[in-house]
């Protein structure tokens, strides 16, 4: 009996789940003996009677749908959104505001006053093409480039600033590096920096969505080397299987650092792994926003109404290195990326398609850039001149509640602080005259 | 065959048993439970009083758990509350911890948490850390939980102890029960509380009955994380253990008390946040202190204990240097013979008592 038990038990322990094809032990299949069809539970297919492997590529590549051409014309005119003048003007503003804070950030870092940046060139496209397409309140999941989501959905300037330096109006209390946005009113999750990881969250909250039935989605982003994670194959099979209100947006940008495409996969890019997974799925222009647009629209609507995730392989092209930790030009050359700036921007093509319909001229973009600019240079000095958040907030957000270790250690420093605190240089901190800003939210929100 | 046949073959080898204890006198209502049974209990409780708890694991549904503790809930309440998941650890861990972002409590099966380290990574960096990064905004409230530490003849891979590996991450709270009622109480606890928990079961517990006071029988009842409980008290000297070792001093401590010494044994109940304070209190008293956990001896809960205690008012009450008994320091061997010799035994927790009062 005991080697019995034990032999169980660890026939437990070892061995895989077995299929459960059709639940319910009740229902007896049925099994039509006549028939000539295969009956194994794993699969629904025909016998074959010829030895034949199947080809990774069969065809010559997933095609890439777009809406307009390089030059901002419209392919096909019953593809065009027809979006009305104001919000292609907010698209094009988006796009181009965050090219400008990227600028001055990026820069900001080089002058060693951030420890660390991340530029969205040329992938301005797919952030706002597809928020664009989402309503405002559908949960984001982002990777870490996709500032232009967050932004297009209006979180300001100050806020990005005060989270990159970490200064005492971030709303994240300083505690991630720069580029790690987060803001719950507007539905974006705080970015993670473990690649992948967001894939499979994001897969739970659109099951808890799907029990609210709160006809929300979630869009989960990516990169096509996250891509490569074992969270991203759990993340597109769990979507699958429970059946989600999900699009998994991956921004292909042809490189993961320095690894190119060639060496992070050699299947037809990420969009060909959909099927397999039981994804519908699609490849976009990613810098046609009219493409992303439209792609997102479609696949929001769908995944909403049906429950049903979504695939979406949006192409485009890392123009910046990876971060300002990364010099490209080691593995890439400047031709290259001139291409992407000069021939290919999504910036350009919706500039020309604007200036195609008579919405923008020279001046107009001039007067705008220069705006743009001040905006960006004027939150960018006030972020430099604000405090740093007060060093109680070390202590904070541990654990919903204060446990009494961490009271304890608080009040050591505050005990410390006041009589050694004229060796530190507290005006650089938050009310250090008085207890910080306890005022903080403590109850959970569930919404 | 029928599910009480194979229910019965989960439950561990006899001579695993800890022999039912006369210690204590039985109130009137007391009953006796299983911790399987308080474990279900507690999840039957929780998933009917809160609709935004959730099990979730690899075949705790249908199948009702590898180790039957989720038995009848699916039929209970349904594929929506009780979800089987492919064999993919770090992919329902990242299911349920997105799935506390978004508000609902799910409760995350680890077959066993030898497989939690498949996952480890949605376990530390972001289910114990998003709170902290999000300023607050994003809590996650979860509970990771499954069997535990040494099982019996499964080898290296399938029994170890993780109550130091999560002891040591800020931003989990991480709790182990011994008997049915820190079972019953800390899992409901778990449930309720607003950050991620990572509850320590162990698998040759789960079929050992504990008496269970009317108290505890209650849907009220829980046991508050951070409270280590006195399951014996003494004079002479201070055990501290957690999990299963806690019965192994229960025992070792009525083997001594016939030799005239008496043991005070510190049921640890959570690892994290961890009651120092009751330790103390104890080590004033008694003098004398040995720790004893199954786990490995570096950097592990009686190291913590000793660190503790050292830097703490009750160092000055120590008549002698603590002494811990821990598991062996290698992978765990599959030979029973051997594997019988890596976990402590109460011999080996007489002999450190002995060692330290100097007997
Ligand atoms: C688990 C993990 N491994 C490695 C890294 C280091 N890393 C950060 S970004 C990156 C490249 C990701 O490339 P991709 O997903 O294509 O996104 P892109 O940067 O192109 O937007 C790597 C390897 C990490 N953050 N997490
Ligand atoms: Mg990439």
């Amino acid at each position: 009996m005991a080697a019995l038990a034990l032999r169980a038990l660890r026939g437990r322990l070892l061995r895989a789940a077995p299929g459960r094809a059709g639940r319910g032990l009740g229902t007896a299949r049925d099994f039509p003996s006549l028939e000539e069809k295969p009956q194994f539970p794993g699969a629904s297919a025909e016998f074959a009677d010829r030895l034949e492997f199947i080809q990774p590529n069969v065809i010559s590549g997933i095609p890439v749908y777009r809406v307009m051409d390089r030059q901002g014309h419209i392919v096909s005119p019953s593809e065009d959104p027809q979006l009305p003048k104001e919000l292609v003007l907010k698209l094009y503003k988006t796009m181009t505001l965050l090219n400008t804070m990227d600028r001055i950030l990026y820069e900001s870092q080089r002058q060693g006053r951030i420890s660390f940046y991340m530029t969205n060139y040329g992938e301005e496209g797919t952030h706002v093409g597809s928020a664009a397409a989402l309503d405002d309140t559908d949960l984001v999941f982002g990777q870490y480039r996709e500032a232009g989501v967050l932004m297009y959905r209006g979180y300001p300037l100050d806020l990005f600033m005060a989270q990159c330096y970490g200064n005492a109006s971030d709303p994240g209390r300083g505690r991630q590096m720069p580029v790690h946005y987060g803001c719950r009113e507007r539905h974006f999750v705080t970015i993670s920096s473990p690649l992948a990881t967001q894939i499979p969250q994001a897969v739970g909250a659109a099951y808890a969505i799907k029990r609210a039935d709160a006809s929300r989605a979630v869009i989960c982003y990516f990169g096509e080397g996250a891509a490569s994670e074992g969270d991203a194959h759990a993340g597109f099979n769990f979507a699958a299987t429970l059946e989600c209100p999900i699009v998994f947006f991956c921004r292909n940008n042809g490189y993961a650092i320095s690894t190119p495409t060639s060496e992070q996969y050699r299947g037809d890019g990420i969009a060909a792994r959909g099927p397999g997974y039981g994804l519908m799925s699609i490849r976009v222009d990613g810098n046609d926003v009219f493409a992303v647009y439209n792609a997102t629209k479609e696949a929001r609507r769908r995944a909403v109404a049906e429950n049903q995730p979504f695939l979406i392989e949006a192409m485009t092209y890392r123009i910046g290195h990876h971060s300002t930790s990364d010099d490209s030009s080691a593995y890439r050359s400047v031709d290259e990326v001139n291409y992407w700036d000069k021939q290919d921007h999504p910036i350009s093509r919706l500039r020309h398609y604007m200036q195609g319909r008579g919405w923008w001229d020279e001046e107009q973009e001039k007067g705008w850039r220069k705006s743009s600019r001040k905006k960006v240079m004027e939150a960018f000095e006030q972020a430099e001149r604000k405090p740093k958040p007060n060093p109680q907030h070390l202590f904070s957000d541990v654990y919903r509640e204060m446990p009494p270790n961490l009271r304890r250690q608080r009040a050591a420093l505050e005990r410390h602080l006041q009589h050694y605190g004229e060796h530190y240089p507290m005006e650089l901190y938050e009310n250090r005259r008085r207890r910080s800003r306890s005022a903080h939210p403590n109850t959970t929100s569930t919404s | 065959m029928a599910a009480a046949g194979a229910l019965r073959l989960l439950v561990p080898r006899g001579r695993l048993l800890p022999p039912r204890r006369g210690l204590r006198l039985s109130a009137p209502a007391a009953i006796q439970v299983t911790v399987r049974d308080a474990l279900n209990q507690a999840l039957d409780e929780e998933l009917e009083r809160d609709e935004r708890v959730f099990l979730l694991g690899e075949e705790v549904a249908q199948y009702d758990g590898a180790y039957k503790i989720s038995r009848g809930l699916w039929k209970k309440y349904g594929d929506k509350r009780i979800i089987d998941t492919p064999i993919s650890e770090m992919g329902f861990t990242g299911i349920a911890v997105g799935a506390a972002m978004a508000g609902l409590r799910p409760v995350c099966e680890f077959m066993t948490f030898n497989f939690s380290m498949q996952a480890i990574d949605q376990v530390i960096n972001s289910a114990a850390k998003t709170c902290y990064m999000s300023a607050g905004t994003i809590p996650v409230p979860i509970v990771f939980r499954g069997p535990n530490g040494a099982s019996a003849g499964v080898a290296a891979q399938h029994s170890q102890c993780f109550a130091a590996w999560y002891g040591h991450c800020p931003g989990l709270k991480v709790v182990s029960p011994w008997s049915s009622e820190d079972a019953k109480g800390l899992l409901k606890a778990s449930i309720r509380d607003d950050n991620p928990v990572v509850m320590l079961e162990n698998e040759l517990l789960y079929g050992v009955p504990f008496e269970m006071s009317e108290q505890a029988q209650s849907k009220d009842f829980v046991v508050p994380i951070g409270k280590a409980k006195i399951e014996r008290e003494g004079t002479h000297v201070t055990l501290v253990a957690h999990s299963r070792p806690v019965g192994h001093c229960l025992e070792a401590a009525s083997i001594l008390a016939k030799e005239g010494v008496e043991c005070e044994v510190i049921n640890l109940r959570t690892i994290r946040p961890m009651d120092i304070e009751t330790v103390e209190a104890s080590v004033a008293k008694t003098n004398h202190l040995v720790t004893v956990e199954g786990g490995w001896p570096q950097f592990g809960v009686g190291s913590e204990i000793c660190a503790r205690i050292m830097e703490g008012p009750a160092f000055n009450y120590l008549d002698a240097p603590a002494v811990r008994v821990t598991g062996a320091d290698v992978p765990m061997p599959y030979a029973k013979i051997l594997e019988d010799n890596c976990i402590p035994q109460v011999k080996d927790i007489i002999f450190a008592v002995k060692k330290t009062l100097n007997i």
